[in-house]
């Protein structure tokens, strides 16, 4: 058992905020060069980065989860990750369905850019990948545990897109697996002004747009090897595994 | 002004909470941002919002607010229904946005 360095989210050009530069290729660069061995590719309701990234992601020995921030109906960002391409897909369709038709416009949000290994533009995203979703934060909570993922509401200490700011407060029902709080909190600060949550799991990220980002704020997880169930089994604490934050 | 007066004059749904009819309304608040409305909703509000989950009835306690009213056609969910039940407060519903229901509400309530 040892720590691993891992960054559970990060944002690529397909999200219509990332920087360009935030390449699949590029991304796998930095993160092998800050030493990151576990990272969660997570566009603003999309998927689709995921594949390649883990594809150039593998010659160099790190692994990557397939992952995305969720903006639920009450626009609360919330991160959904998993394994399996199979369920990256099915959450995909889910997102698709209940997608609103609104179109992005680059002037104003961004581009949202699907690219290839040679950082080619394969395809330009036209639906608006940054507005909410037709699905409850427990319709998605819900999708998400189906399909054996992690559901993490994201950054919940910031005044905008966070389930207290959106909500007013953790719903004591609400099954997520860990809460994420942001890089410029601290589990202190978190404490102080939410008692209420003191029992819950943490996980910190760096919520990178820009390469410079990556791992600017990183989650240490006790475990035995690089695999889901023990990813998964740190998030949750158990069997002498978890979570130590930067 | 009684919640019961407001339903009846602008023609309102009544989804849950039928026993807070009878209570009296002072003035009224929007906003979609619970973390908001906890800091500034007053005590016999009444609130106006889009947001249809449980925790819109655990904050309209807290902050004491006379009834929630749900624009745009929005329905509560269960749960939510079931909470609004429990705490007496009653959830309202219009299909007319939130400008042109407060409109309606402020013109009501300033007589």
């Amino acid at each position: 058992m040892r720590l691993f360095s891992t960054d559970l989210h990060i944002h690529t050009v397909l999200s219509p905020c990332g920087d360009l530069s935030m390449s699949p290729s590029n991304i796998v660069e930095r993160a092998a060069a800050i030493g990151l061995e576990l990272i969660a590719i997570t566009d603003h309701n999309s998927t689709l980065h995921g594949p390649i990234v883990r594809k150039l992601a593998k010659k160099k020995g790190i692994m990557v989860l397939f992952g995305v921030e969720v903006t639920t109906k009450e626009d609360v960002h919330c991160l959904c990750l998993f394994e399996k391409d199979k369920q990256r897909m099915l959450i995909q369709d889910f997102l698709d369905q209940n997608r609103p038709e609104i179109k992005n416009n680059p002037d104003l949000f961004g581009y949202q850019l699907l690219v290839n290994e040679q950082e080619e533009i394969i395809e330009e995203i036209e639906p608006l990948l940054i507005s909410g979703i037709n699905a409850s934060i427990d319709e998605v909570e819900k999708i998400v545990h189906q399909l054996d993922g992690l559901f993490i509401p994201a950054h919940i200490d910031r005044p905008k897109y966070s389930i207290i700011s959106q909500l007013g407060f953790v719903p004591k029902e609400l099954k997520y697996d860990a809460l994420e709080i942001s890089k410029n909190t601290s589990m202190d600060t978190v404490f102080k002004n939410y008692s209420y949550i003191k029992n819950a799991r943490f996980i910190k990220s760096s919520d990178a747009h820009t390469l410079n980002q990556i791992g600017a704020s990183k989650t240490f997880l006790n475990m035995d090897n690089l695999s889901w169930n023990e990813f998964k089994m740190a998030i949750q604490g158990v069997e002498g595994r978890g979570i130590v934050l930067s | 002004m009684k919640v019961s007066e407001i339903v009846e004059k602008l023609n309102l749904e009544v989804y849950s909470g039928q026993s807070g009819l009878d209570r009296g309304v002072h003035g009224g608040y929007s906003s979609d941002l619970l973390s908001d409305v906890m800091g500034h909703a007053e005590y016999g509000d009444v609130w106006t919002t889009l947001q249809t989950h449980k925790n819109v009835i655990a904050i309209a306690s807290l902050k004491e607010v006379a009834a929630v009213i749900l624009v745009k056609g929005y329905k509560p969910e269960a749960d939510t229904i079931k909470q609004s039940n429990e705490e007496g407060i009653p959830i309202l519903g219009t299909s007319k946005e939130t400008f042109e229901i407060n409109g309606l509400l402020y013109n009501l309530l300033k007589k």
